[in-house]
Order: structure tokens, then C-alpha cells, then sequence
């Protein structure tokens, strides 16, 4: 099994972790449609949100290294995406420089 | 067949047609019914569920507004270019090297030829209510949102490059090879088309300023505001009204978001 990084300590998920690891694709996607086309930001489902809280203390990000949140779990799957191909793998300066 | 044969054909079939009626009348009712009962059902299920908007979550686009430009070209200065850098440095683009490089707006400089006035105006995206790109677009990945801004939805575009080419304005940029180091609230990546987009993280959180118009203002020329075209008392609708405007390639009757000024 793929060790997967922890969140940053104090944060809550969006969601218990079996909801997450079956239900994310959709989660995500379902949003993904909201914010482009409808111009909501900052719903519960956030890529945004997500990589705030998962990305690497090491890396800065959630897809650098085969070790960090996303890439741990999708190379173990076998499962490649595409989302940081344009999405942002790091978050904003603002949010890194409030982590501990 | 005289027209006594034909009144009488009618009457026979009168009773068919009222019973056909009568069925289809009571087959509405029951429909109906069943449509209530699911309905019922739905908002029942509906409240069992936790409300999906979280709190922090914006509005979205309003159908009320219409986002746009007002360009005083009298205003813009020859040889300025701090829209054009405000534009790459809050989108994440890089400087054009090339001339494939991305380019959201652009300065142009024309000049007529037997009075020899010239004028200096910024270019981008027109934010057409009627835009070329969307019609031509396989696979509705170019789309115009509920408050006017036309963009490209990057998950659905294939990079086919229709709206690069009916695009009367040349606002569009295809992105040839992969890029790094986006800004989190602009992605962009390659085999994508891409235009400006009117900051539209910017609106969405509620900021009424696109970087160029703030730039713009930075600088000291006032040249680019931008605002609400639905609403009669915003800046830009009163400067609308006060001063004579025009769009351009006005012939194409695409209803433009941007409009210029003192051209």
C-alpha cells in the first residue's frame, strides 16, 4: 500500500476519508463544472482547498514528488491525471507562508 | 362528398374525439399526480441532505450583469504598456518571446494615413454577446457566462484552434508546449486555447477591477474602466452615455462587451 503524506496538522477534511477515496473524481468534476461555467468559487469540493491543506511541507506541492498526496496514491493505482497539467500543484504564497 | 355527408361524418366521429380527450384528460391528472408525489420526494431528499454550498462559496455569475470595458484611446499613452504587464503578471503569463507566445491583450498603434492623427489603444478578448468562437466551437468548451464574459473551459477544449480562427479580433492564443509555475486561481496548460478572461477570479470574489483597468489607473491615465453595462449609474455606462463610443468591426453586429472611445 502507498504511505500517503498527512494533511497539515489542524485542519478538517471536507469529508470522512472512505468518502474521499471513492468519491473525490466526482466530487471534484461536479465542482469543477460550477466554478468554470457557473462562477462559483470556493465551494466545499475546492481543488484549491484540497492542495491547501495536502501539499508536501517538503515540496510545497501535492504532485512534485512520488511521495506527495496525489501522485502517492494515483502511481500506486495506476491512475494518471491530468489536473496539473495547468492547475497550480502549490498553493498560493499567501497560504504557504501562514503554514507552521 | 356534399357538405351535409361531410357535417355528418364529423358528428359521427364527435364522441370518438371526446372520449380521446376525456382519456388523455384523465391520463394528464394521473401524470400530474405522480410528478407531485416525486417532486415531494426530491425536496424531502433534498433537506435530509447537508446544504452543498459551503459557506465561504460565492454567488456565481449573475444573469443581471453584463462585465465590460470602456477604452479612451484619447487617454492611452503611446508607448505604454502597464496593461499589457499588469495582464501577464496577475494571469501568470510570461513576456511573448515569439510570436506563438500566449498573449491576452495587446497594444496597437494605428495611424490614419491622410490626416496623420494616430491613436494608441489596448486590444483583447471583445466579450461579444453574440461571439464567433462559441458558434464554431465542436465541443462547447468555449462558452459565454450568465454576466457576459466569454471563455474557454479549458476541461472540455480539444485545442482544434476553430475559435483561434473565427475570432475577428485575433484575441485568442493556443498554448504550444507545457507550462509550469500558474497562478492557482488562473490554470492554463497546454493544447488549450486560452483568452482574456475580464479577471474573472477577480469578479468572482466580488473585486470590480480587471488588472489592466487597475494598471491603467496606476499609471495616471484613466483610460480602461470597467464595470457593469446593465447598470445605468455605473462609471462605465454613465462615461457610455456622455461621450460617443465605438466598437470595433461594429459591421459584424457582434454586440461587444469592450468599447472604445475617441477612435
Amino acid at each position: 500500500m502507498p504511505t500517503i503524506e498527512p494533511a497539515r496538522a489542524g485542519t478538517q477534511c471536507v469529508a470522512d476519508p472512505a468518502t474521499m477515496r471513492r468519491e473525490h473524481p466526482a466530487m471534484l468534476e461536479h465542482q469543477r463544472d460550477e466554478t468554470v461555467r457557473g462562477g462559483i468559487r470556493g465551494n466545499k469540493a475546492s481543488l484549491k482547498a484540497c492542495i491547501g491543506c495536502h501539499a508536501s511541507p517538503a515540496t510545497g506541492s501535492v504532485a512534485k514528488s512520488e511521495a506527495n498526496f496525489c501522485v502517492s496514491c494515483h502511481s500506486y493505482a495506476a491512475v494518471r491525471i491530468d489536473c496539473f497539467g495547468c492547475h497550480a500543484a502549490r498553493p498560493a504564497a499567501t497560504a504557504m507562508s501562514k503554514q507552521p | 362528398m356534399s357538405d351535409a355527408d361531410r357535417s355528418a361524418d364529423t358528428r359521427d366521429n364527435e364522441p370518438d374525439i371526446t372520449s380521446r380527450r376525456g382519456f388523455l384528460g384523465v391520463a394528464a391528472v394521473a401524470m400530474g399526480g405522480s410528478l407531485l408525489a416525486g417532486g415531494v420526494r426530491l425536496i424531502e431528499v433534498q433537506a435530509a441532505t447537508p446544504a452543498s454550498p459551503a459557506a465561504g462559496a460565492t454567488a456565481g455569475a449573475n444573469p443581471t450583469v453584463r462585465w465590460g470595458l470602456l477604452i479612451d484611446s484619447d487617454k492611452c499613452a503611446s508607448g505604454c504598456t502597464d496593461c499589457v504587464t499588469a495582464c501577464n503578471t496577475e494571469n501568470g503569463l510570461a513576456t511573448p518571446q515569439r510570436a506563438t507566445d500566449a498573449q491576452w491583450i495587446r497594444k496597437v498603434e494605428i495611424k490614419e494615413i491622410k490626416t496623420g492623427r494616430s491613436a494608441s489603444l489596448p486590444v483583447m478578448c471583445q466579450h461579444c454577446a453574440e461571439p464567433p468562437c462559441v458558434d464554431v466551437c465542436p465541443t462547447g468548451a468555449s462558452f459565454k457566462r450568465a454576466d457576459g464574459i466569454v471563455m474557454v473551459d479549458r476541461h472540455s477544449c480539444i485545442g482544434c484552434r476553430y475559435c483561434v480562427m473565427a475570432c475577428p479580433y485575433q484575441a485568442r492564443s493556443f498554448i504550444h508546449e507545457a507550462l509550469t509555475e500558474q497562478k492557482p486561481e488562473v490554470p492554463r496548460g497546454k493544447g488549450c486555447v486560452e483568452s482574456c478572461t475580464l479577471c474573472v477570479h477577480r469578479i468572482d470574489q466580488g473585486q470590480q477591477d480587471t488588472a489592466c483597468a487597475e494598471a491603467c489607473t496606476k499609471a495616471g491615465h484613466n483610460a480602461i474602466s470597467f464595470g457593469n453595462l446593465n447598470d445605468p449609474d455605473s462609471e462605465i455606462s454613465r462615461r457610455a452615455r456622455a461621450a460617443a463610443t465605438t466598437q470595433l468591426r461594429a459591421d459584424l453586429r457582434l454586440d461587444l462587451g469592450v468599447r472604445y472611445q475617441g477612435l
